[in-house]
């Protein structure tokens, strides 16, 4: 039996300027992987963030695009007949919301550059003690995998010929994402009226958008 | 004097359940002894020794006494004839027919899975009880050590409380999966099976009683483990019970109920798993949601980020 893949943690920025993937071996059922600047070799993803929007884009059948901002950047996530309780997830979800997503990495080629998405196994509505624990949790994991980008390690140097990351800019990228979570950040327990008058206010807003 | 040797082991052989024709005794002897010239202790033991493997008996049995006392953590190879003192940490429904009970018993050494054939009819174990299994075979599979119960092991159960301890993983991470198979399930009552369309796959199609597990899989983003919470972590967990769950199923129609309202409360969170590990599996006894993190651990990383 295959191992299951573990599934990775890496910031929206870093993910988004992700482009190279491959394959450890020729069978069609050996998996595709995204392999990041800093070395995350990606199959399988665990994000977590605010989904911000969210659009039925199916032409035929129902097919949902939602975004998933964490504090570096934006997910994309797509849910067609293959995600179906993602898909289903996505219909019903009131936004903004946080939500942790579990999914597989997806690329396409435009022909001037890849886009990245994910495509979900499971989309979950979470507390924002979670996403501030997963802030936590990509950071250190980040900051570890900047720490050995210079070893022998295999993904390592494939990261580094590739990309010759600036990793000046990714320690940047997880101290911005820390302390939007430090001390001041953290918001009083709200009460049931604040939270629906909050949800209510920021639903207009993005409607302004 | 050959005719006496084999006279006296084919006694001992029928003593067992063996029926050993006598001239067969007395040839394999006689090679041994007049041909050979093999000492008669060394030929006596030799034509033992010849028998007792075919029926899979062991030494010790034939001696007159019962495999040598070991811990769970001794265990190092495969075909050994040993004895356990040991607790029942977790039975496990059994999935196939030739399988009477299978699950983990433990002691302060470790735990290793054990496995009562059906053909040899050992009576059945308790979870949370203490025995002695004399006479068990170790054996390995995909890459683990396990003891199989044979006709020859002996079970005793004893009131000594075993305390398990060490080969326990503690996990923590994020809830990336609740398997099918969680949530309220059925149970064949006389094999505790778990029913599939509501048939046991020893005794087809069966009235079955409820029970509630869950198979999460716990990620941390370096390790992936598939945890299997019993009935009693499931509703301490959850805080939903036995019966709780059995009226959710009823009221809405659909037994799944359960199973997404347990989905709902642990997919995507962090929680801290401990447990027995037995390969990818980690048998959860104890399951807490992760605290909050705080502003030491936030401004413990930062540092680490700026020392980089
Ligand atoms: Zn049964």
């Amino acid at each position: 039996m295959l191992e299951r893949e573990v599934a990775k943690r890496v910031f929206a920025q870093e993910y988004r300027e992700s482009n190279l993937t491959f394959k450890e071996s020729d069978d069609q059922y050996s998996p595709l992987y995204l392999l990041t600047p800093t070395g995350a070799k990606c199959n399988r993803v665990f994000i977590t963030g605010t989904l911000t929007e969210k659009e039925d884009i199916g032409a035929t059948a129902e097919h949902w695009r939602a975004r998933v901002a964490d504090p570096t950047g934006v997910f994309t996530i797509y849910a067609g007949q293959y995600q179906p309780e993602a898909a289903q997830m996505l219909s019903a979800i009131e936004l903004p919301q946080f939500v942790a997503v579990v999914g597989k990495t997806n690329t396409y080629d435009t022909g001037e550059g890849i886009i990245t998405s994910i495509r979900p196994e499971s989309i979950q509505v979470i507390d924002a003690e979670t996403r501030d624990r997963w802030i936590l949790e990509t950071a250190k994991h980040t900051l570890e995998r900047i720490a050995t980008l210079g070893s022998d390690d295999p993904d390592a140097i494939k990261a580094r010929e590739h990309y010759s990351p600036d990793l000046e800019r990714y320690k940047q990228m997880v101290l911005q994402a820390l302390k939007s979570i430090g001390k001041g950040q953290v918001p009083e327990e709200e009460t049931e009226e604040d939270k629906a008058e909050k949800v209510g206010f920021e639903v207009m807003d993005l409607s302004k958008a | 004097m050959v005719k006496d040797i084999a006279e006296e082991l084919k006694s001992r052989f029928s003593e067992m359940g063996l029926d050993v024709p006598l001239e067969d005794i007395k040839s394999k002897l006689d090679e041994l002894i007049n041909k050979f010239r093999v000492p008669v202790d060394e030929a006596k033991r030799s034509v033992v020794s010849q028998y007792l493997k075919e029926s899979n008996i062991p030494r010790s049995k034939f001696y007159g006494e019962d495999a040598s006392l070991v811990k769970v953590g001794d265990i190092s190879s495969e075909g050994r004839w040993v004895s356990l003192k040991a607790k029942v940490v977790q039975l496990w429904p059994s999935e196939s027919d030739s399988i009477a009970q299978a699950g983990l018993i433990g002691d302060e050494t470790g735990a290793i899975k054990f496995v009562n054939w059906a053909k040899s009819a050992r009576p059945l174990v308790e979870e949370g009880k203490s025995y002695i299994f004399k006479n068990v075979v170790t054996d390995s599979w995909q890459g683990r050590f396990q003891v199989n119960f044979n006709k020859n092991t002996d079970i005793q159960e004893i009131e000594e409380d075993i305390e398990v301890g060490s080969s326990v993983e503690d996990v923590t991470g994020a809830i990336v999966d609740i398997q099918s198979g969680s949530g309220l399930i059925k149970r064949c009552e006389s094999c505790n099976r778990v029913l599939i369309k509501g048939s046991c796959g020893e005794h087809g199609k069966v009235e079955g009683k409820y029970d509630l597990r869950v198979k999460a899989v716990i990620d941390d983003g370096k390790i992936v483990r598939d945890a299997i919470l019993n009935r009693e972590i499931t509703e301490k967990l959850t805080g939903i019970t036995l019966d709780m769950a059995k009226k959710m199923a009823e009221e809405a129609l659909d037994p799944s109920k359960v199973i997404d309202t347990i989905t709902e409360q642990l997919m995507g969170s962090y929680f801290n798993v401990k447990g027995p590990r037995v390969g990818r599996y980690i048998l959860v006894e104890t399951m807490e949601k992760v605290a909050p993190i705080s502003d030491e651990e936030i401004q413990g990383t930062i540092a680490m980020a700026e020392g980089l």
